[in-house]
């Protein structure tokens, strides 16, 4: 095992600790930092519009500009100041939340195959997010800015890119003109606005993106984001004057840490560090790893055109297009590209229920690696071999917590792509064919390997998304844990709560009627 | 409906995230300089001189009426050279090169000295023809600096030269 692959799974197991830990207090949906991308655009927004109103009071004058931006904190702190305060410590969270979900997807191993267009359109966003965020102190031209600007146009300057040293602009305070405010606002204004576009280009070829968070994190951030405005405003140091250095200063060091670092270092060692960092993103992709899986296959005879897997696909790697055989009808395409190889296609595809009397069951989209029809095949063969009163047959999704150790002569383990990949047909299927509980493991909510594997899960068992299952089917048969891998445990406890209610003498005089498929009339 | 635990949970950890960004946006404070540092900055852009070879009579009659410019100019730009001393002890000799493919453009320099503040002895000394020996452009002064205070040589013929501001 590589030294990267060593220190990237145990940074791994550190974040995956930490991240089940919140899960506790926050639960899956709101736990923060299973949806760092979405509490990010979230902080976006909140620059974005505290900004807007920055802007429209904000003076651009070299005076001016300081003693607006004044006024708003000191006299109007009830609002300009809450919104100047929400509008740095949004930014401060943006760097912050964007450093951890770079750092996530990194220990997830998700830079590369179908995941590559997002993780290299995501690195010029880090340059775009921080020159937006040194230009934005900038336009308060207090010592703060006078340190940052001069100390920017220095870094700048060891790049053999000006003819002249732009650091000139900085030497006295006549040096310094109304245009270069007007200048400075519309590259806060730019840049941002490149950053946005870039954002919609990253989350480009994922479906269903969770672009805010749920209501209850959107609402508990800007609360503590509101609190920490009051009871902090930020303020801004002295006036900027370039006939002297400023004395100590209050920093910012999610945004600014570059200049204490070009200070201790050199404009050399901090642009190789830049430039080295960055290249190491892109070339994160080029170093092995696993090979990737086979993508779904379309069968045109067995595809409806039903549109079940296009809507269901995480990352858009399925279109329709006119079936080639059936006028008027769809049929459905793989981008092999974009295939993440779940198989929450095949879950989704109405041809994949078991009950289909066909010897060799062929569905509309399939995995090679597991198809629906081996998946038919192997409950069939394992249930007809268990033994024991309480028959329990375990789903458990392949990425999700070991199953293996509860195989048991009562009990028989099926290993999944992903549980989104599970026709809910199939739980049906196994109490019909002999079983009397089943259990299904999913990652935790919002811990899905593929994004929403457990959600569709979820919603498909409860009768809330297509294909569901039947409202025949007795809940109390069915246990849905989501346990993550190394959460074995919770597994096991799910299937003892399973055991206990099987018991119940109640439930064991409802078994649903056994359906023999090759005597029943399904084609 | 969130169990009391997970609401107190929600609110440490939100607490926490605030404070985390609350206490890191302003501290620890930042001090770029010592207390008793003042800053010389160097800032110098110039172009070189060029050595210009007077055409003769002969030569002009040959050109079109309209080119007939009395002086040969070359493209290239002379080098600078530049000494700083502070206190009799040389802090900065270089060469500056003119910028562009025919170095044909300005020569630059900037850079920044730290010094103790207090009385200092001064010298700037800058040739823009190498071709000639020596210094043509000299100043040499006693400066006093406050701590902090930043102080500025400059270059413009039209201010007779080297500058201090």
């Amino acid at each position: 095992m590589s030294f990267h692959t060593t220190l990237r799974k145990g940074a791994s197991s550190v974040f995956l600790r930490i991240e089940e830990g919140l899960d506790g207090p926050f639960g899956g949906a709101d736990n923060p930092l299973r949806h760092l991308g979405a509490l990010g655009l979230y902080l976006l927004w909140i620059i974005v519009g505290s900004g807007l109103y920055l802007y429209t009071v904000l003076d651009t004058g070299i005076d001016a500009v300081y003693s607006s931006i004044a006024y708003l904190s000191l006299e109007q702190w009830y609002l300009g100041g809450v919104l100047r305060s929400l509008h740095r410590y949004a930014s401060d969270g943006f760097m912050l939340v964007m450093t951890l979900h770079l750092i996530r997807e990194w220990c997830y191993g998700r830079y590369h195959g179908f995941r590559l267009y997002s993780w290299m359109t995501g690195v010029p966003l880090l340059w775009l997010a921080y020159i937006s965020g040194i230009g934005g102190y900038w336009i308060v031209w207090d010592q703060l800015a006078q340190v940052s600007a001069t100390a920017t146009a220095e870094l700048l300057d060891w790049l053999p890119i000006f003819s002249e040293p732009s650091a000139r602009n900085f030497l006295t305070p006549d040096s310094i003109s109304d245009r270069f405010f007007t200048m400075l606002v519309f590259i806060h204004i730019g840049v941002p606005l490149l950053l946005i576009l870039g954002l919609w280009a990253h989350v480009h070829r994922i479906s269903h993106v969770d672009y805010l968070p749920t209501r209850r994190v959107m609402l508990a951030t800007l609360l503590a984001l509101i609190v920490l405005s009051l009871l902090q405003p930020a303020l801004s140091n002295p006036p900027a004057n370039l006939a002297v250095i400023p004395g100590e200063l209050d920093f910012d060091w999610f945004i600014l840490f570059i200049h204490p670092l070009t200070d201790l270092t050199s404009p050399a060692i901090v642009w190789l560090l830049l430039f080295a960092l960055t290249a190491l993103l892109v070339a994160l992709p080029l170093l092995p790893h696993p090979p990737p899986e086979p993508v779904a296959v379309v069968d045109a005879a067995n595809c409806t055109g039903c549109d079940r897997c296009l809507a269901d696909c995480p990352y858009a790697a399925i279109s329709m297009q006119p079936h080639p055989l059936r006028p008027g009808f769809k049929l459905a395409v793989v981008d092999s590209d974009l295939c993440a190889a779940c198989g929450i296609c095949a879950g989704s595809c109405p041809s994949s229920t078991p009950f289909r009397r066909r010897e060799t069951l062929v569905t509309g989209i399939d995995m090679p690696q597991q198809p629906v029809h081996a998946l038919r095949e192997q409950l069939e063969q394992t249930l007809t071999g268990l033994s024991g009163p309480r028959r329990v047959v375990v789903f458990a999704c392949a990425r999700g917590a070991d199953a293996s150790g509860l195989a048991a002569a009562d009990t028989v383990v099926m290993p999944l792509l992903c549980a989104g990949m599970l026709p809910p047909s199939f739980v049906e299927y196994a109490l019909r064919g002999g079983a009397d509980g089943v259990l299904l493991n999913t990652c935790r909510p919002g811990g899905c390997d593929f994004r929403l594997g457990d959600r569709w899960t979820r919603e498909r068992l409860a009768g809330e998304r297509e294909p569901h299952l039947r409202r025949t089917v007795p809940a109390a048969r069915l246990q849905l844990s989501a346990a993550a891998a190394g959460d074995e445990s919770t597994l096991s406890a799910a299937l003892d709560d399973l055991r206990t209610r099987l018991d119940n003498e109640a439930l064991a005089g409802e078994p649903l009627p056994p359906y023999l498929r090759r005597a029943s009339n399904h084609a | 409906m969130l169990k009391p635990a997970a609401i107190i949970g929600q609110v440490i950890l939100y607490g926490a995230f605030a404070a985390f960004i609350g206490y890191f946006a302003t501290s620890p404070k930042y001090h770029q300089v010592a207390d008793d540092v003042a800053l010389i900055k160097l800032s110098i852009s110039h172009l070189g001189e060029r050595e210009c070879r007077k055409r003769t009579a002969e030569e002009l009659a040959k050109m079109p009426p309209n080119m007939r410019a009395p002086l040969d100019c070359p493209r290239e730009r002379s080098d600078i050279r530049l000494e700083v001393d502070l206190d009799g002890q040389p802090i900065l000799q270089t060469v500056m090169h003119p910028t562009g493919l025919y170095k044909d453009g300005v020569s630059t320099i900037y850079k920044r000295f730290e010094v103790k503040a207090g009385s200092h002895r001064l010298a700037v000394r800058m040739n823009d023809n190498l071709v000639k020996p020596g210094f043509n452009f000299v100043k040499e002064e006693r400066i006093s600096l406050k701590p902090h205070q930043v102080m500025v040589i400059d270059f413009n013929p039209d201010q007779g030269g080297l500058f201090f501001r």
